[in-house]
């Protein structure tokens, strides 16, 4: 079992093991105890609340965790998760099973701790500027996890989320209440038609895009999606943000594993999502030809 | 208080723990979880002269207690890394090890050359062994000739220590020891990664965009442990050993096969402060068994039967 280094450098008062870097620029801390409080399931989607509050104090939407799912050695690697909402020192996970180390996780209970470092890379841009201003969220399946934080955020500044929230069936939606009760404007789309807009949340995204244009728009899901939302966005001019997803090995900048291609000042190459993400905006993200 | 000490001849170390290029970044990632001078060293993630792309990706696959990674040696290059790394990281309290890489023995002298006036770097490590740069796995370390001629041209430009790093994908890595220590090599470092693969059946692809990967982590520690015993059975300097060491117990197996240092590598993706554990771990086993100092247990791996029956006794309190 892994217990925290007593003769790390920074060594934050109180209870608990925790220690910090010293600027705010990358407050992250590693909290190998971390409680879960609440358990919600849906099919294969899981939304969890861990108690975990300078983790908490420090996220900002976009954000993600590195969550080692075993004490053992296998699966070895933590499993990056984004950070889906902030409440009294808690943080919640929205996630789906999509493969062992998820999986894993899935099965934890209310009660259980988990081993977590974070908060890591950088989150969505929350510009003053867009007090007042209409602004989209689209998630995509499981991409609408940090979309929750987002849009909580972007209210508190005073600017006018509306959620656009994609799954293929009526089941893969299961937050709609979840904004609704939160007083957020969520639209939806299914794949087959089955709640809401039929088609894609990107077929639901042109049409508000055409309706209301909105000053900014965010988007978090599958590439594909992201890559469509991104050619609508720059159709009309419409600045955006896009949220990646990658293999991780670290989430630390260490490995080098979780690449995508970025293009800045004219300069290509392959930059680390989590330290360098995994929030671009939309003018630097390469989308990979389709094959 | 028990003396975590040991010396490689050309470089005293404060515990024989280091950590593996490629898994450490530049160091500079890993100082918000831990103190770098709380370690025996570092060794900076591999360096070519200029600034080098890496592979497409996927470049990570997950495998049982393992890692396959083909990154392909994305890095910043000599002058980014004195500029801008190398200044916050000379004055550290520990052994700052620098990897070095080259396409060809001209490249790997030109960046020894560059690094060589530069203060606060302690040796080089010879970055043989990288099986995901050149077609199908291919590196330098695997022929003894090419490893022998290769480490001598760049002995002779370096006025650092050399530690020679070497593949594992060979049939005769003691012959490959052999040839780089008789090169000059001041130390030997073993195993980089075992050249592996995965696939992907739904879509019948590789996993790796690069096809082929190194496979790390706790997976392959018995073979790496193996060849570490291999090598410290065959060559008079000193040997670091390196592969899926992720507790005290794993680097003790090593020292006891001979190795005067480790490296931890993979382990540093899954905790960041992984190191200090296996550090702190290595001085609480040595106070349990009353071992005043952790070079006492270097080599002393027991072969012969009453030995063993000793050891398992010794074991119980």
């Amino acid at each position: 079992m892994m217990r925290a280094e007593k003769d790390n450098f920074f060594i934050a008062p109180g209870p608990g093991f925790w220690y910090f870097s010293r600027g705010p620029e990358t407050a992250m801390m590693k909290d190998p105890e971390a409680r879960i409080a609440n358990v919600e399931r849906w099919g294969n989607y899981r939304l969890f609340s861990i108690e975990t509050p300078e983790v908490a104090g420090r996220a900002r939407p976009g954000q993600f965790l590195m969550i080692k799912v075993s004490s053992q050695l296998d699966p070895l690697l933590r499993r990056p998760i984004s950070i889906h909402a902030r409440e009294n020192g808690r943080v919640e996970i929205f996630f789906q099973v999509a493969g062992r180390g998820t999986e894993i996780l899935a099965g934890k209970e209310a009660g259980d701790t988990l081993d977590i470092i974070g908060p890591l890379g950088k989150g969505f841009s929350l510009d003053e500027r867009l007090k007042g201003m209409r602004v989209l969220c689209v998630g995509g399946g499981r991409g609408i996890a940090p979309i929750y934080f987002l849009a909580k955020e972007l209210c508190a500044i005073g600017a006018l989320p509306v959620v656009l929230y994609g799954g293929k069936t009526a089941a893969d939606i299961p937050l709609r209440a979840k904004f609704e009760e939160a007083g957020l404007p969520v639209l939806c789309s299914t794949d087959n038609g089955s709640f809401g807009f039929m088609g894609f949340v990107t077929g639901l995204a042109a049409r508000e895009i055409e309706a209301h244009p909105p000053a900014f728009l965010f988007a978090c899901g599958p590439d594909a999606m992201m890559k469509t939302a991104a050619r609508l966005s720059g159709e009309r001019n419409v600045p955006a943000e896009f949220s990646l997803e990658s293999r991780m090995g670290c989430g630390i900048g260490a490995c080098w594993g979780c690449v995508k291609r970025i293009r800045r000042e004219g300069q290509e190459g392959w930059v680390k999502i989590c330290e360098e993400g995994p929030v671009f905006p939309h003018d630097e993200i390469v989308w990979p030809e389709e094959d | 208080m028990v003396d975590l000490s040991v010396d490689l001849g050309f470089l005293k170390l404060k515990n024989p723990v280091l950590t593996a290029s490629g898994t450490f970044g530049y160091g500079l990632e890993f100082a918000p979880y831990l103190n770098l001078e709380k370690l025996g060293g570092f060794i900076v993630k591999g360096l070519y002269y200029g600034p080098r792309e890496g592979n497409p990706p996927p470049r990570l696959v997950e495998t049982p207690s393992g890692l396959i990674n083909a990154i392909g040696l994305q890095g910043i290059g000599v002058e980014a890394f004195v500029a801008k790394i190398l200044p916050k990281l000379k004055d550290l309290d520990t052994a700052v090890i620098v990897n070095v890489c080259g396409e060809a023995e001209e490249e790997y002298i030109r960046v020894v050359e560059f690094l060589n006036s530069h203060k606060g770097i302690a040796a080089f490590e010879l970055n043989i062994s990288c099986p995901n740069v050149r077609q199908g796995g291919a590196c330098p370390a695997l022929d003894p000739g090419t490893t022998f001629r290769l480490v001598k041209a760049v002995k002779r430009a370096s006025r650092l220590p050399i530690i020679t790093k070497l593949s594992p994908n060979v049939t005769s890595i003691a012959g490959i020891a052999a040839a780089a220590e008789e090169a000059g090599a001041d130390a030997i470092s073993l195993v980089n990664t075992f050249l592996a693969m995965s696939i992907d059946v739904e879509t019948r692809r590789p996993k790796l965009a690069n096809v082929f990967g190194g496979l790390s982590g706790p997976a392959i520690k018995p073979i790496a442990l193996r060849m570490v015993y291999q090598v410290t059975s065959r060559v008079k300097v000193p040997v670091i050993g390196i592969g899926g060491i992720s507790s005290g117990a794993d680097a003790l197996e090593f020292l006891l096969a001979g190795a005067r240092a480790v490296e931890v590598g993979t382990a540093n993706f899954v905790d960041p402060d992984a190191s200090l554990r296996i550090i702190r771990e290595i001085g609480e086993f040595c106070e349990l068994h009353s071992i005043q100092r952790v070079e006492d247990l270097i080599g002393k791996l027991e072969t012969n039967t009453n030995a063993i029956k000793k050891v398992t006794k010794y074991e119980r309190h």
